[in-house]
């Protein structure tokens, strides 16, 4: 087979993977939602993340754990293609991401919210679910100038939808705010609709209860698994709080310096000695 | 209906309703004749102005790029107009004014669109200030392109020159001279197609706004990573109102340029881009009845100021300076509110306790 000299992707797809997966049992027959195989990223030379590899299955909940600076965010960017890998390869469903903008990773399934709150400020509650719901109820632009029948269709669909996706946050009353001017709990939940209303296979939640306080934190738990249950999603969320992600995340990776030092379940972390080294530091020899 | 939709409708009603009552009384005004010759004379620059605002609030507005050269496409539209319109004339001997003007407001429409999406594919690949700069020179090369143009014709054709006017056969009525503009324009603008246009231009801008393209562009000026992100191809949307943008220019040029004798290059400076960018920031960005309003109010300024003489242009300078204080600064804007809040309790008040209902969350 001839290989593309520069892509070093293209090689390392034919080695073989050591399995790192952590399906949980009923999702193991099914395709994996995600993989990365030997995913890293440089920024001139420095390694920001390394050779990692993770699987996520159909309907999983998984956490990605780490001291600040790790790299698990742009972990995240990886797998929405916001930076292009140096090495390795995400699949989605089977299918490699490789050369594809953030669109087209958007469209394949993957939905994602932001560390720091990105949701279009000048626009409102509905507005802003009603983006998310761009590629699922189209019109064409020309239809929406002259006002066919099929804009008023399908903007009574936008807006049933936008309204049912608020619901499972209670936001409905919010709608007609301005993003820009929600309380910042209020801001975070918007997010996860807005990213819920395309679609998605695999939802990326990046520090999701970020300034909330013990008590809505709970409930964003357990609205957690209630999207999993409801949409038969799989979800990534990178937190930490702990008590969220040992308590929803039924399979846990632990990066550091842009490596996985850990992956298991969540006493399985709990106990292992790389991560409370990585976390608390090294225990000093008597 | 929802609260946000309501507002909406009540906005784009009153738009629409003060552009038609202002036609109307003008045109009450026209037919009484009581309206100053200067005032009739700017009717029509008046609509192109608005038009030209509207259009560039859109771009600036509701897609967030900065695009300086907005009266480029405005000259392409005045030049194709003016082709247009006199070879229509002397190829066809199409003689009723009006379908002459429809067809060349429309030809100056479409190659304005033309370029605008020329210009759009590399353009709007870059950002901020970038962009700002390539619209500039972009403004700049159709200038001076149209500065060494000569088209003329002849027994029904168009003959085109490009730097060498010698190059054309002889005998042919100049319609482009080169750097005297085009010239010899039978004006058939009228004030109603003016405002036919202006109509025209905010169904389009308004609907496009509130449609699923619109909130498309305006979701890539708020957060372009995030628009993505949700799959919204941020290049596709931004080209959609750069390139709308650019045909209601090209078509507000024809309007204009139909409405005078002859349309020199110089008419379509980098000052003139500057002076549309400046009814969109005055008028607020994103507001279109704003742009209209600042617009005509700016336009009319300098022939009202024409008194002043040679201070004419420092005393507009002024008044668009305490304009931008009174209206945009947030000191102002909290000292008019608070004027008018005594007021706003006492409605409250009269409504009933419940009108405060919408605040609850």
């Amino acid at each position: 087979m001839t290989q593309k000299p520069k892509k070093h992707r293209s090689d390392t797809k034919m080695v073989p993977v050591p399995s790192h997966s952590i399906i949980p049992e009923r999702d193991v027959d099914e395709i994996p939602v995600m993989e990365t195989r030997h995913l890293g990223i440089e920024f001139g030379g420095l390694k920001a993340v390394d050779d990692f590899n993770l699987t996520i299955g159909k309907t999983e909940i998984a956490g990605l754990i780490g001291p600040n600076g790790a790299g698990k965010t742009t972990v995240f960017n990886l797998l929405t293609k916001v930076y292009e890998p140096t090495t390795g390869a995400v699949l989605i469903n089977g299918q490699d991401l490789h050369g594809m903008s953030i669109v087209q990773a958007s469209r394949l399934g993957i939905a994602r919210t932001f560390q720091n709150i990105r949701l279009f400020d000048k626009m409102t509650v509905e507005e802003n679910v009603r983006i998310g719901l761009h590629n699922q109820i189209r019109y064409d632009m020309f239809t929406g100038i002259l006002r066919l029948p099929r804009y008023w269709k399908q903007e009574k669909r936008q807006h049933e939808r936008a309204m049912e996706l608020l619901d499972i946050f209670g936001m409905q009353d919010l709608a007609d705010e301005t993003a820009g001017s929600l309380p910042y709990g209020a801001q975070r939940r918007l997010e996860i609709v807005r990213a819920l209303a395309t679609d998605p296979k695999l939802l990326l939640l990046d520090e999701p209860a970020a300034g909330m306080n013990p008590h809505e934190t709970e409930e964003l738990m357990e609205n957690i698994a209630k999207i999993r249950d409801q949409f038969q999603i799989a979800i990534l969320l990178i937190e930490h709080d702990m008590s969220l992600v040992m308590g929803v995340c039924e399979g846990i990776c632990v990066l550091n310096f842009g490596k996985v030092i850990a992956k298991g379940t969540a006493d399985e972390i709990q106990a292992n000695p790389a991560v409370i080294e990585a976390y608390l530091g090294k225990k000093k020899e008597g | 209906m929802t609260k946000a939709k309501r507002k909406r409708l009540i906005y784009n009603l009153v738009t629409f309703g003060l552009v038609i009552v202002a036609f109307i009384i003008l045109e009450n005004m026209i037919s009484a004749k009581a309206i100053s010759r200067s005032l009739k004379g700017q009717l029509v620059p008046i609509c192109a102005w608005i038009i030209m605002a509207v259009s560039l609030n859109l771009v600036i507005g509701f897609s967030g790029e900065l695009s300086l050269g907005h009266a480029g496409f405005m000259s392409i539209g005045a030049y194709t107009g003016a082709v247009v319109s006199g070879w229509l004339l002397s190829a066809f001997d199409m003689q009723d004014p009006l379908l002459r003007l429809v067809l060349a407001i429309l030809a100056g429409g479409i190659l304005a669109g033309i370029f605008g999406v020329l210009i759009g594919i590399p353009v709007l690949r870059l950002r901020g200030d970038y962009l700002a700069i390539v619209t500039l020179a972009f403004g700049e090369i159709i200038r001076n392109l149209v500065n060494v143009l000569y088209i003329g014709t002849a027994n029904g054709k168009l003959h085109f020159a490009f730097l060498n006017k010698e190059k054309l056969p002889a005998g042919v009525t100049m319609l482009v001279d080169g750097a005297k503009g085009a010239v010899k324009i039978k004006p058939i603008s009228t004030f109603e197609v003016g405002f036919v246009l202006i109509l025209i231009t905010l169904i389009v801008v308004l609907n496009l706004v509130n449609s699923r393209a619109g909130r498309a562009i305006q979701a890539t000026r708020d957060n372009r990573i995030a628009a993505e992100s949700m799959g919204v191809s941020v290049t596709k949307y931004k080209m959609m109102a750069f390139v709308t943008a650019a045909v209601l220019a090209g078509m507000a040029g024809a309007l204009y340029g139909l409405n005078s004798s002859t349309v020199v290059p110089t008419q379509f400076t980098f000052n003139q881009s500057i002076n549309v960018l400046v009814f969109v920031v005055l008028g607020g960005l994103g507001n279109v009845l704003g742009s209209i309003i600042s617009a005509t109010f700016l336009t009319i300024l300098p022939e009202v100021l024409r008194e002043f003489a040679d201070y004419r242009m420092l005393v507009y300078a002024v008044v668009l300076i305490l304009v931008m204080i009174f209206t945009n600064n947030p000191t102002t804007r909290a000292f008019v509110n608070r004027l008018a809040s005594p007021a706003k309790k006492l409605v409250r008040k009269n409504r009933g306790e419940t009108a405060g209902g919408g605040d609850v969350k």
